[in-house]
């Protein structure tokens, strides 16, 4: 096959005849249109007039430049044209290693990296190789299989959201020496690691080497900062390139808690510039609100960073006891802590009355002793919905009654009247200084500075329970900071003031670090180690590849310093860690990453993605020839006039052929919409894939006969429902089978299917693989069923509780099964409120309709039929298989008495007291 | 296509029975009525009672004599005694040209203006006049009789494209009827007419036309054949031609009026989609008008 300009050709040679295009077309332009032959008696009064015009017997240039194209098209139709032609590579025999790089930068197509590998194992395939496949983020011992048993374990391979670190690269290399293959392929990500250079040698030591990788650029994001009164965002490519804008996300929750995009930004990559920056100023409330930004498309690790204390400025209230005297500021109670606050937090001023409906994280009262009871009862109810109430003592404290008899609620300790003073002039002793932090407290790693002491603190009483409090104590054992945990809250008292009348702490570093252990102040910039030494994180989400946030779960914590400087790998997953109330995000690109393109020494060939399997364009060049054949003739007609009166129709019809479609598009609609609302219809999600949509369709249309059979419903047939045009409202009930590859709708068509699911209407969520991954993102279904159901305005979900409705509505289930009989099956939760009354068997739960129902049991399956209303798919085995299937459908009466009745069944628990009322 | 000849006069009686019985009016001229001819022992035009005969279809309620009606039901028409009769001569183009029409769902020219000959020679023949066509063929004589024969001489088609008008043997002082396209040479048509004025023979051209000659409706490259294939002409661009060819016809028209106002004939224009009642009226109205010019 010759190959031009990235086309392939069949017959090439056939391409000369266009040489002879010019000829033709001089042949063509000396011929005039054939004449027509017209009987016409009156040709005796035309003898004799000539034509004014001899050059119009000439064909029009425009007619011959159709006919030219059309000729052309027919010879380069006949020269076989192929697109994508695929190239010849030698065969080699033996064993072959196929090396992926498996990292985060390749997530963004890694379904063409799939498809690629596919394409070569198919090759491997035919020259009879057997294959092993190593994937160097994880390498594992290289097992050799025949190559056609690999695609079945290539979903397996799913990237990480580490590069190969040295141990990775170490015991790749290690196997990779050891691997028995004659040849290699590597199927790079694109971007540069250390160590690929040993991993390069070690493979040409193997054999034959050819590179893959995707010629597409990788992006990626550092994390976000917080400067100037706007978040600072950088975006890096690996390439530099041509301009390029770049659209970057801000992900969050809503005030109503669903995810959303609450902003977005735009970044320019100047022409060459691998590095492209942008500002986004948000008001703090929505700042606090941004979980993670991302590129938009990125869909990889390093295409989003998560967002952690740095961004999120807390609003600290500040409250003194005592009017400040002016002039004297250093003597202010609040300010030093104005000062250490003021970078890193919002500070706000006033009444504690005006301050509480703020709702600040952080309220510091700095010799604050009486509070009145209404104060009182706000403070507390604050605290224990998760604020922290940080109190300082003082002059006032020491001689006030406040938690002298009992521990007042807003205080941990009982304190000792009048304080004490230690190395004044009227006392013995020196001042005191620090006892080292202790493992429990939050300060714990913090270093002590020699000169922090303290000459005056009040005192705690003595009891059980105060060591329990003490998160940090003077070198004679006195408390100097007490806590205690109130709800979701805390409060903390130092023990001595805020400014330096008591103690140097608050003329130290160390009470700057200590106010951000405590998460009073966030600490602007990332960390350095050596601030988080002695504390441990905790992971809370954890990314993968494809930069999905899941639940952490039992992963073990990561010591403080290791979270900040050690390598990404499999023990150190990005995610959000947090100790304590503080949060640190670990992201895959850290501030001052650089992308480096991948390079390639000149040995090795290199080639991109299979980007698609060739395609032979001589159908569609003959197609296209053969309609300008057509409008040469349409035009040939008009100029010869032999089209006459009729041209108009023949130009109708013309358009016609060309516009199959387009007409009447108003009267289809409503046609449609009156079958659709003359009856009940049930509906099915169209996902583009033909045979998921038959299947879903015949699926319904067995339901609907059941209905129909069985109860009083008795609906039409079914309908397909295209999201981005037609109207849901008329449906009751939305069958959406979850495919990989299914488009995800318009945000017009998420408005539309939000305004369904609000105004009652309920749509099943079908991932048809009988929920292994359990909804996590571990399957292409359900994390297709994730990314698809993300904007949707779903309420919190619970699995169907053994008195939901759904199981009563008109046969009495326990489980719903499909083809698959995973009891997983998930919809709206149940009110928190609602408790099961002694002597009902169901809680009360008049709460409408669940707007969705998930499972993964492909329902449509089950209850799929043939026009002649045989079962199309088999359920699992004999008689067994049978009463699933009749279970199926039973599940699917419930559901749809359900959609149609709300929760008339539910009510029935008021039966019993309607009987004794009808009774009297 | 010849038409049979049973069916066009079929078509010819169903023409002519809409109109009154056209009698052309005598005028007294030697050459033209038969001495002592008069009282011709039946009805026509005379001053004579000749009888009453009942009211038919088609007699004008003026004709109705109330005198004799009024002794009964029924209404009764008095007729005179037919004393003078007419000779009328009548030219149907028989050329290739005439057998023309532009579309299927027109008559060709030469059926309208062999249905028109026809009809007029049938109101003719009813009134008493005798019809004949010009030259020496059928020389004019009374009877239904009469009618067959024409209808059989004019089913005969001529293969010549352009058919001069027959303008021998015209009987002096008669009438006559032309009808034809009169695409031929115009020459030919001057030498009939100013031969007929020189023998005081007055008379109506009837001039058939298909409507595509008045529009000419052609585009494009195209070769103009006559029905007869003798002439031909092409042009490149039809459309070019239209105006030029519109100025030839209106001066056609203008010669042929020019030629029948000098030697005090009619003309008439006809279109074959205008309806042959319509021109039947029009030829009745205009061989009367000869008459009464000379009456």
């Amino acid at each position: 096959m010759t190959v031009l300009g990235g086309i392939g050709f069949t017959a090439p040679w056939l391409l000369v005849a266009l040489a002879a295009l010019p000829i033709l077309w001089l042949i063509l332009r000396a011929v005039p249109p054939a004449p027509i032959r017209r009987r016409f008696p009156g040709v005796a009064l035309l003898l004799g007039l000539n034509d004014a015009d001899a050059v119009s017997d000439r064909t029009p240039w425009w007619l011959m430049l159709l006919r030219m194209l059309a000729v052309a098209l027919v010879i380069l139709g006949l020269a076989g044209p192929v697109m994508n032609p695929e190239t010849e590579r030698a065969r080699i025999s033996g064993p072959l290693l196929v090396v992926l790089d498996g990292t985060w930068a390749g997530a963004a197509h890694w379904p063409q990296m799939i498809e690629t590998l596919q394409g070569e194992l198919d090759r491997a395939a035919t020259d009879d190789r057997a294959v092993a496949v190593l994937q160097l983020t994880r390498p594992e011992a290289p097992v050799f299989q025949a190559a056609s048993t690999w695609p079945a374990r290539l979903a397996g391979f799913q990237p990480a959201p580490w590069q190969p670190g040295d141990a990775q690269i170490d015991s790749a290399v290690a196997l990779i020496a050891g691997a028995e293959a004659t040849s290699a392929i590597w199927i790079g990500d694109g971007l540069a690691y250390d160590g690929q250079d040993r991993v390069l040698s070690a493979l040409e030591t193997l054999g034959p080497l050819s590179v893959i990788q995707s010629g597409q650029n990788v992006l990626g994001m550092t994390p976000a900062t917080y400067a100037d009164g706007a978040v600072q965002l950088s975006v890096a490519r690996a390439a530099s390139g041509p301009a390029r804008a770049v659209t970057v996300l801000a992900q969050g929750r809503d005030p109503a808690g669903n995810p959303r995009v609450l902003a977005t930004a735009q970044a320019d990559f100047a022409d060459g510039a691998t590095e492209a920056q942008t500002e986004l100023v948000l008001p703090a409330e929505l700042r606090a609100r941004v979980t993670r930004f991302e590129i938009q498309g990125g869909r990889s690790a390093g295409a989003m960073t998560l967002t952690d204390d740095s961004l999120r400025r807390r609003e600290v209230a500040l409250i003194a006891g005592r009017t400040d005297r002016e002039g004297l500021e250093l003597l202010s109670p609040l300010h030093y802590l104005q000062q250490a606050l003021e970078p890193t937090a919002d500070l706000i001023d006033g009444a504690l009355a005006d301050v509480l409906p703020a709702n600040p994280d952080v309220i510091v009262l700095a010799d604050v002793a009486g509070l009145t009871d209404s104060e009182n009862a706000d403070l507390s109810a604050w605290v224990e919905n998760g604020g922290l109430l940080l109190r300082f003592a003082g002059p006032r404290v020491a001689a006030s009654d406040v938690s002298r008899d009992t521990v007042d609620p807003l205080m941990p300790v009982r304190l000792r009247s009048g304080g004490r003073s230690v190395g004044g002039a009227m006392s013995w002793g020196e001042p005191k200084s620090l006892a080292p932090f202790r493992n429990s407290s939050p300060f714990f790693g913090l270093n002590i500075p020699e000169d922090v002491r303290v000459s005056a603190q009040v005192m705690a009483q003595p009891g059980p329970d105060l060591a329990e409090a003490v998160i940090a104590d003077l070198s004679d054992g006195t408390p100097l900071v007490t806590r205690k945990r109130m709800g979701q809250g805390q409060v903390v008292l130092f023990h001595v003031t805020a400014n330096a009348e008591w103690s140097t702490l608050p003329l130290s570093g160390l009470f700057v670090e200590m106010l951000e252990r405590l998460a009073v102040s966030s600490a602007a910039a990332t960390p350095e180690a050596a601030d988080l030494q002695g504390t441990v994180w905790q992971p809370e989400q954890v990314m993968d590849g494809y930069g999905a946030l899941r639940d952490a779960g039992t992963l073990p914590g990561i010591d403080g310093p290791r979270l900040v400087e050690a390598p990404l790998g499999p023990d150190m997953l990005p995610g959000i860690y947090a100790s304590d109330d503080r949060y640190l995000a670990r992201n895959v690109l850290s501030a001052d990453a650089v992308l480096t393109p991948a390079t390639w020494p000149a040995r090795v060939p290199v080639t991109g993605f299979r980007a698609a399997p060739p395609e032979a364009l001589g159908g569609l060049l003959m197609a296209l020839a053969l309609l300008l054949l057509a409008a040469d003739v349409v035009a040939s007609l008009a100029l010869s006039g032999r089209l006459g009166p009729t041209r108009g129709a023949v130009a109708a019809l013309a358009m016609m052929l060309m516009l199959p479609q387009g007409a009447d598009a108003q009267d289809t609609e409503v046609q449609s919409a009156i079958e659709a609302t003359s009856e009940v219809v049930l509906a099915h999600v169209l996902t583009g894939n033909a045979e998921i949509d038959e299947i879903a369709e015949a699926g319904l249309r067995g339901l609907s006969d059941t209905l129909f059979f069985r109860t009083s419903v008795e609906p039409a047939p079914p309908m397909g429902v295209n999201l981005e045009t037609d109207d849901l409202a008329f449906f009751p009930i939305l069958y959406w089978p979850i495919t990989p590859d299914q488009p995800r709708p318009s945000s017009e068509a998420y408005a539309r299917l939000n305004d369904y699911i609000r105004s009652g209407g309920l749509i099943l969520f079908d991932t048809r693989d009988a929920n292994i991954a359990g909804f996590g993102t571990a399957s292409p279904n359900g994390r297709k069923l994730q990314d698809l159901a993300a904007p949707l305005d779903i309420p919190a979900l619970e699995p169907v509780p053994g008195d939901h409705v759904l199981t009563r509505t008109f046969y009495l289930l326990q489980d719903f099964p499909g083809r698959h009989i995973s009891r997983d099956v998930w919809v709206e939760a149940a009110p928190p409120g609602a408790e099961q009354v002694a002597g009902m068997p169901f809680r009360n739960l008049n709460d409408g309709v669940t707007p969705v129902v998930i499972g993964g049991n492909d329902w449509a399956g089950a209850w799929a039929v043939d026009t002649s209303g045989n079962p199309m798919l088999p359920v699992g085995r004999g008689f067994g298989g049978e009463r699933q299937r009749e279970l199926a459908y039973r599940f699917g009466i419930n559901l749809v008495m359900h959609v149609l009745t709300g929760n008339y069944k539910s009510d029935q628990v008021h039966v019993p007291a309607l009987l004794d009322r009808l009774g009297q | 296509m010849t038409p049979d000849p049973i069916t066009l006069r079929q078509s010819a009686e169903n023409q002519a029975a809409r109109l009154p019985a056209l009698l052309a009016r005598a005028e007294h001229l030697a050459g033209a009525v038969l001495l002592g001819d008069h009282g011709r022992r039946r009805a026509g035009t005379g001053d004579d009672f000749w009888q009453y005969r009942p009211a038919q279809v088609g007699d004008s309620r003026r004709m109705i004599d109330h005198r004799r009606s009024a002794m009964g039901d029924t209404q009764f028409v008095r007729e005179r005694e037919w004393q003078i009769a007419q000779s009328v001569m009548l030219w149907c183009d028989q050329g290739a040209s005439m057998r023309f029409n532009s579309t299927d769902a027109l008559p060709t020219k030469a059926e309208r203006a062999r249905v028109l000959t026809l009809a007029l020679a049938i109101l003719l023949v009813r009134g008493g006049e005798r019809v004949g066509l010009t030259g020496t063929r059928l020389p004019p004589r009374r009877g239904r009789m009469q009618v067959m024969r024409l209808a059989q001489m004019l089913s005969e088609d001529s293969d010549d494209d352009y058919s001069p008008p027959e303008h021998r043997a015209m009987i002096p002082h008669a009438q006559a009827m032309f009808a034809s396209d009169f695409m031929g040479d115009i020459a030919d048509v001057q030498l009939a007419l100013t031969k007929a004025a020189d023998r005081g023979v007055r008379g109506v051209l009837m001039h058939v036309l298909d409507p595509s000659e008045e529009a000419f409706p052609f585009r494009g490259r195209t070769i103009f054949e006559s029905v007869g294939g003798t002439l031909r002409h092409e042009t490149l661009k039809a459309n070019d031609l239209r105006d030029r060819y519109l100025e030839r016809l209106a001066a056609r028209k203008a010669e042929l009026q020019r030629l029948c106002a000098l030697t005090g004939w009619h003309y008439g224009v006809h279109h074959t989609d205008s309806s042959a009642q319509s021109a039947l009226l029009w030829l009745y109205r205009a061989m009367d008008r000869t008459v009464m010019a000379r009456g």
